[in-house]
């Protein structure tokens, strides 16, 4: 590896600080390992192998941590891989290991200054014309706070995955994804530049579509996973375009470059506007946001390990953080952050709404998560920097717990339908019911990370969400913003409105969350008499993660307190930490003066978003009568509005009939049938041969093998060049 | 005298070229690019009493090559006859492309 040293001595190059390019590479080395261990079994296939029935065909989830509805007969079910213990070994400890050495990093850059970020630079990447590009990491409290979160959130889900998935024919396979992920999440946040982040934003683009389809034996899973690809490929087109304008207009595409050049053009500068609204289009592909959001919950055909790492802890979040990463260029762009903001807001509440009605566990899961990248979008949006990236540490801790635990739930009911040859679907709620008794540490647990999402106080998710719904509040009276318009609407207008759907998407949170604790974990229980005494809680190698996960949900709110609470420990860390980072972008936006609510005002918010909560709650627990829902295959056809909630607002009929059919039509008619067959094959390919045999056909024809003729010609072109020395 | 024989030397020459484009006979057809051989003779033998023995030279040289020509000519012309029992060139068209 090459490494230059940073020019200028900063003050963490000298501490472990130095090893920051170990970081990604650990994981990189556990991709390494964990695939060259896959592609040894499937070359050579022992006696003892699972998948020696042929490597392709296998992977349809035989082990018991899948994920599939059907369930199988399978004889060689229990059979391991035979490199299983080699890769539950490798595959969480280069994640742990790069956890350790990120918290060694972390503790020396406490008490640093860190207002000028510690850059690394690897090698030199594009040297070509104007453009110089380094492969080069950069290190600032923005970056540490996205790596402890991925290595450490990451760790805990790959423990669980060892429990979870080591069953699987393609278990070394599904950790060499695994590791590959991180190291490219790693690499999102760490670059220092944007070329740099885009290499990280597509390969974890990459691996999310390699995991969603991990069982790709099922063309639904398949397709899933095409589906995740395609739409995140529409936002990242436009990062590309803003990256295009960065380089045409700023000459660079370093963060510390592009700040600069934007901040030399000023507020509400044109130029600034679109970049920031070209970003924010990658930012709704990557994190689900409204238009593109369709494919977080298909994606929840993956492992549901891999749902809680990639769609609800880590990638998901990447689009928050790379608005916060651009918060000088957002902060110059109020017209930007309103849309930012509002159609975060939006997606908040619409995503809630489908929430509702699901049945599936795993879809309630995946619909909050998109309702709550909403969130952090309102507060990455409105400027409110810290409390975007607050939510999203905190939501990384509850909303793993929630899909672990619900891994947890789904893996205790395939068991139970395993064991008696069920054909039931393990995920469906309504064949749960009453697991209370069969897994309280679960149990337990999912209540934890429900009252953190539904903002009980104390537990983390109130402190993240409120911050977020104080700011817009504040920023709604004093700030650019509210100085802005949005399509011909006041700044003012538009935030309050986003409050508005904050609040409703707060209450429908808290109801849906409760209803879907009910229905899997209260009331009698619907599995049926054969499979009740097979259910049971998971080993302690997934529970454990759950444990710790319970932990951080519990007590994440401390990261950072805000002022009103300081009895109860030290305010605003968080806050202090990301200063050097996001902090002069955040005073842009309020003027120049620390955002700041009065005492009352702030009483009566947060006065009004727990009422909302228990409300929610309260009227979960009305409505919601487990006793009276019968399993899946007994349930009656939803009608009216119910049935346009199960089916999400008909979106994804609406975009296939928009987009997916004419796109479909338009490349058969036009584009393989005019185009490729028409043009290139007819006109190009053909033509041409065509064009050749015409000209030798007529070339034959003098050919005529009739020497009178031969003379004649002769004799003509004879008297022709004649004449023509004679006309000199 | 050298105006008479390069006139003379020309009409031969143009009567082996009618010979050649209008006849069908391989041996007349034959007969006649030995006319225009002898024509560019003559005219070498007449203009090289103005610029010395160089055309005289030449001529030997052509005469020499006329005859191989002549007997290979033969030669090929007596194997298609014997082939299609006909020296018709209208009939000879193997080469067509």
């Amino acid at each position: 590896m090459l490494i230059t040293a940073p020019t200028g001595a900063h003050p963490l190059a000298d501490t472990a600080a130095r090893f920051v390019w170990l970081v990604p590479l650990l994981p990189l080395a556990g991709f390494v390992i964990n695939g060259l261990l896959s592609l040894l079994a499937a070359a050579n296939p022992g006696p003892a192998d699972p998948s020696a029935a042929g490597h392709g065909h296998h992977a349809d989830g035989h082990g018991h941590g899948h994920d599939d509805a059907h369930g199988h007969d399978d004889p060689h079910h229990a059979a391991r891989h035979r490199f299983a213990a080699v890769t539950s070994l490798v595959g969480p400890a280069v994640l742990l290991a790069s956890f350790g050495l990120a918290l060694a990093i972390f503790l020396a850059m406490r008490g640093v200054d860190m207002h000028a970020p510690y850059v690394q630079t690897l090698f030199s990447w594009m040297p070509t014309g104007d453009l110089h590009l380094d492969a080069a990491f950069q290190l600032d409290p923005l970056s540490m706070v996205m790596v402890l979160i991925i290595t450490g959130v990451g760790s805990l889900i790959h423990i669980f995955s060892v429990g979870y998935m080591v069953d699987d024919p393609g278990y070394p396979r599904y950790f060499a994804y695994l590791n590959l992920f991180v190291f490219f999440m790693l690499v999102l946040v760490l670059g220092a530049s944007y070329p740099v982040l885009f290499v990280g934003w597509e390969g974890v683009g990459l691996c999310s579509y390699l995991l969603i389809g991990f069982w790709f034996s099922d063309e639904a899973n398949a397709n899933a996973g095409k589906k995740a690809f395609i739409v995140n490929r529409i936002g990242d087109f436009g990062f590309l375009i803003a990256m295009f304008l960065m380089f045409s207009h700023f000459g660079a595409l370093d963060f510390a470059g592009v700040a600069a050049g934007a901040e030399g053009l000023g507020l509400g500068n044109v130029i600034v506007t679109a970049i920031c609204l070209f970003l924010f289009v990658g930012c709704t592909g990557k994190s689900a946001q409204i238009p593109l959001y369709t494919w977080l919950p298909d994606a929840m055909a993956g492992p549901t390990p891999v749902s809680a790492l990639i769609h609800a802890a880590t990638m998901v979040t990447a689009g928050v953080y790379l608005i916060a990463r651009s918060a000088t260029l957002f902060s110059l762009a109020p017209m930007a952050q309103l849309l930012v903001a509002l159609v975060g807001g939006l997606t908040a509440l619409f995503a809630a709404t489908i929430g509702l009605k699901q049945w599936d566990i795993k879809k309630v899961l995946a619909y909050s998560t998109v309702s709550q990248l909403g969130y952090m979008f309102v507060g990455v949006g409105v400027g409110a920097y810290t409390a975007g990236v607050f939510h999203l540490m905190t939501h990384a801790f509850f909303k793993a717990l929630l899909f672990l635990g619900s891994g947890s739930v789904i893996y205790a009911m395939h068991k139970a339908y395993h064991a008696t040859h069920n054909h039931e679907d393990a995920q469906d709620m309504r064949n749960m019911g009453g697991l209370r008794a069969h897994m309280p540490v679960t149990f337990a647990l999912m209540w934890i990370a429900t009252l953190a999402i539904a903002g009980i106080p104390v537990f983390s998710g109130f402190f993240s969400k409120d911050e977020i719904l104080a700011s817009v509040f504040a920023r709604a009276q004093h700030s650019t913003l509210a100085d802005a318009t949005l399509f011909g609407i006041p700044g003012t207008a538009v935030l309050f409105t986003v409050y508005v759907l904050g609040l409703c998407a707060a209450l429908l949170t808290a109801i849906y969350m409760t209803r879907m604790m009910l229905y899997t974990f209260h009331g009698p229980n619907r599995t049926g008499e054969a499979e009740r005494p097979h259910l049971a809680e998971a080993p302690w190698v997934m529970t454990g993660p759950l444990v710790v996960l319970g932990v951080l949900s519990l007590a994440g709110g401390w990261f950072n307190l805000p002022a009103l609470v300081g009895f109860l420990g030290p305010v605003g860390t968080l806050e202090h930490w990301l200063e050097p980072v996001v902090g002069a972008a955040q005073l842009t936006v309020t003027h120049g003066e620390a955002a700041h609510l009065s005492h009352s005002t702030e009483y009566a918010l947060i006065g009004a978003a727990i009422a909302i909560a228990i409300t929610g709650i309260l009227v979960a627990r009305a409505r919601c009568r487990p006793e009276a829902l019968v399993a899946a295959k007994d349930a009656p056809v939803e009608k009216g509005i119910e049935r346009v909630l199960l089916h999400k607002w008909f979106v994804d009929e609406g975009y296939q009939k928009a987009v997916v059919t004419p796109t479909v039509g338009v490349s058969r008619v036009v584009l393989w049938k005019g185009l490729d067959i028409g043009i290139i094959d007819g006109l190009f390919v053909n033509g041409s041969a065509l064009l050749m045999r015409t000209l030798g056909w007529f070339g034959s024809q003098l050919q005529s093998g009739q020497v009178g003729t031969y003379a004649w010609v002769l004799v003509i072109g004879a008297v022709c060049l004649l004449s023509a020395f004679r006309i000199h | 005298m050298l105006a008479e024989s390069l006139v003379l030397s020309a009409v031969l020459f143009a009567i082996g070229v009618i010979g050649v484009l209008t006849r069908r006979n391989a041996i007349i057809l034959f007969m006649c690019v030995e006319l225009m051989l002898n024509a560019v003779n003559l005219s070498f033998v007449a203009l090289s009493r103005l610029y010395g023995a160089t055309g005289q030279v030449f001529v030997i040289f052509v005469m020499t090559v006329a005859a191989a020509e002549a007997a290979v000519g033969l030669a090929i012309i007596i194997a298609i006859f014997r082939h299609r029992q006909s020296v018709n060139l209208q009939n000879i068209n193997l080469l067509r492309g």
